[in-house]
């Protein structure tokens, strides 16, 4: 029937607002997803952790099947299970060995932060200071640390500074480059608005260029986070010592020269977990600093 | 000699009657050579409702952004003749901005986004925070304070600009486009509310738009802008009462109004 749609003159019409929306705002309010939880976890969690654990198992299987069918000697290529064996065998002189490398990637990690960030902010103050340094801080970063590394050992004398030094110098960059897109992106009218107010610059700093920041800051600490390993590990290589308080590089040099296969390839997972714990940590870090309110740690329904 | 006249001998100028900012032969022109506005003489009055009315492009904004003291004029001069001025000799501008983005910060709940003017001008926790919740109710959020931006509907985060614009109760609030993102149900809601606040709170009002209607329901006063280079055209006055409410938008005096501002923004164009 047509005719009820049609609009008589003189007769009262609802024009715009329909009476079941009562035009606030509020009800345009954006909705968010309240996922079912699984052991404690998001249900979309598991197969984002089981898919990849079986196809590990079985790639796993495989391994250990084809090293024992062909009879693969294990100082050729030992099988998953003879490497559990040694990492547990071996684990009271691994240990020791992953906690010095641990300690020089997490002090190299907190000094790339302190001076990461500190360098970022004073370029951000001052274009003078930038212009002039930031392309040193570039020339650090391209040149291979292996290359560099000897003349680090010899010039800092004491060998755990000198591997900080070299963790360290792999590790900054990426906290000092993103630190600086992240202080400059803070938006344009809001710095306006903090003109109008006469904040000072600590004031500009503090509340609006350091929040800006942060999300690129930790997109940074997430890539050097690794970044300081790998840079611990590859230092200790080229330095090669001796001694009782060897890292894990040095183990794998170690049991290389004496064809102790199965203990570089424990040793060689030792540094594998502690690179995914450490991401693991900073994405989890990333993660409740942005939680509430950044675009990268929410769920929409849509 | 009787008081009457005593009186106005001794002040010629009522300071009341000065306007709260004084815009004289105000050129700007930009470093790429466009002329945005050309030679603008205008007075704001106190308590005022005032649109700034144009096409894109007429150099509105602009003016909007060199009354508040973003940029200043290549030509001419802006007063605050009834404020005091620093020791370089610059006004104290007393005035709250509101862009045409809520240009809130992400990280803030909405009690902090209209904190922040508090915070800046050194104002204790405990009496920001009061004080910013007050203005949050009375933008309609009360209950919102703990709300992030993301959680927000755009007409919801420019009610936290408009409170936060308004929270250091400045005798001016400078808005630039402030609801032309919106949909229309949410700007008539926000345009009634604002008309509220601003009867409520008695601030002066400048409001830049691009919409007839908007302009002829919320002000006073209305200044047309041309465009190219942006110049002032026609200064007209609204002359119909406050408050305003639906009945007015739906009156014969609305559409007339609407009409004659028409025809001048259409004249103002053309030339």
């Amino acid at each position: 029937m047509s005719a009820s749609r049609s609009i008589q003159a003189g007769e009262p019409v609802a024009l715009g607002i329909a009476p079941a929306h009562d035009g606030t705002d509020a009800q345009a309010l954006p909705v968010f997803a309240a996922e079912a939880r699984v052991l404690g976890l998001p249900a979309s969690t598991w197969p984002r952790i089981l898919a990849p654990l079986i196809i590990g198992m079985l790639a796993l299987g495989l391994w250990e099947f084809a090293v024992r069918a062909n009879g693969i000697p294990s100082y050729v290529l030992p099988g998953p299970l003879l490497i559990g064996q040694t990492l547990v065998a071996d684990w009271g002189t691994l240990s020791g060995s992953l906690w010095i490398t641990l300690r020089i990637t997490f002090m190299a990690l907190a000094a790339a932060v302190i001076v990461g960030v500190t360098l970022a902010v004073l370029f951000t103050q001052s274009k003078w200071l930038e212009m002039s340094l930031l392309p040193y801080a570039v020339i650090l970063q391209v040149t291979p640390i292996v290359a560099i590394a000897p003349l680090i050992i010899i010039w800092a004398g004491d060998i755990n500074l000198s591997l900080l030094i070299c963790a360290w110098i792999v590790a900054f960059f990426p906290i000092l480059s993103n630190t600086i897109l992240g202080l400059n992106s803070a938006d344009h009218n809001l710095i306006n608005l903090f003109q109008l107010y006469g904040a000072t610059r600590w004031q500009t700093l503090r509340y609006l260029k350091l929040p800006a920041a942060l999300p690129y800051f930790l997109a940074g600490l997430k890539i050097s986070g690794g970044l300081a390993l790998i840079g611990a590990v590859v230092a200790e290589f080229v330095a090669g010592t001796g001694g009782s308080a060897s890292g894990l590089a040095y183990r794998i040099l170690e049991s290389g020269y004496q064809l102790k296969i199965p203990r570089v390839f424990a040793a060689l997972i030792m540094i594998s977990v502690s690179g995914i714990a450490i991401f693991l940590v900073t994405s989890w870090i990333s993660h409740l600093a942005l939680r509430r309110w950044h675009e990268s740690a929410l769920k929409r329904e849509n | 000699m009787d008081t009457a006249s005593l009186s106005t001998a001794a002040r010629p100028h009522i300071d009341v009657e000065k306007p709260l900012v004084s815009i004289r032969h105000v050129s700007k022109q930009f470093a790429n050579g466009t002329l945005a506005v050309r030679d603008v003489d205008l007075d704001l009055g106190s308590g005022q409702f005032i649109s700034l009315l144009g096409p894109s492009g007429c150099g509105k904004s602009t003016l909007l952004r060199m009354i508040a003291g973003l940029g200043s004029p290549s030509s001419g001069t802006i007063d605050w003749p009834r404020t005091s001025h620093d020791a370089a000799g610059r006004p104290e501008r007393d005035l709250g901005f509101v862009f045409q983005d809520p240009t809130l910060m992400p990280w803030a709940t909405a009690l902090g986004n209209v904190m922040m003017p508090l915070t800046l001008k050194g104002v204790r926790r405990r009496e920001a925070e009061a004080r910013a919740a007050e203005m949050l109710a009375l933008v309609g959020l009360k209950g919102f304070e703990k709300s992030y931006p993301r959680e927000l509907s755009g007409g919801m985060k420019m009610r936290v600009s408009i409170a936060r614009g308004l929270v250091l109760r400045p005798k001016i609030l400078l808005m630039d486009e402030p609801f032309a993102a919106l949909d229309e149900i949410t700007r008539h809601r926000l345009n009634d509310d604002l008309l509220e606040l601003w009867w409520k709170e008695r601030f002066t009002a400048v409001f830049v738009t691009h919409s007839v209607f908007e302009s002829v329901y919320l002000s006073k006063r209305i200044v047309v802008m041309a465009a190219r280079p942006g110049r002032v055209m026609a200064d007209l006055d609204v002359d119909a009462p406050y408050p305003r409410d639906e009945l007015f938008r739906t009156s014969a005096d609305y559409a007339h109004l609407c009409r004659v501002v028409s025809g001048k923004l259409k004249e103002a164009i053309g030339s």
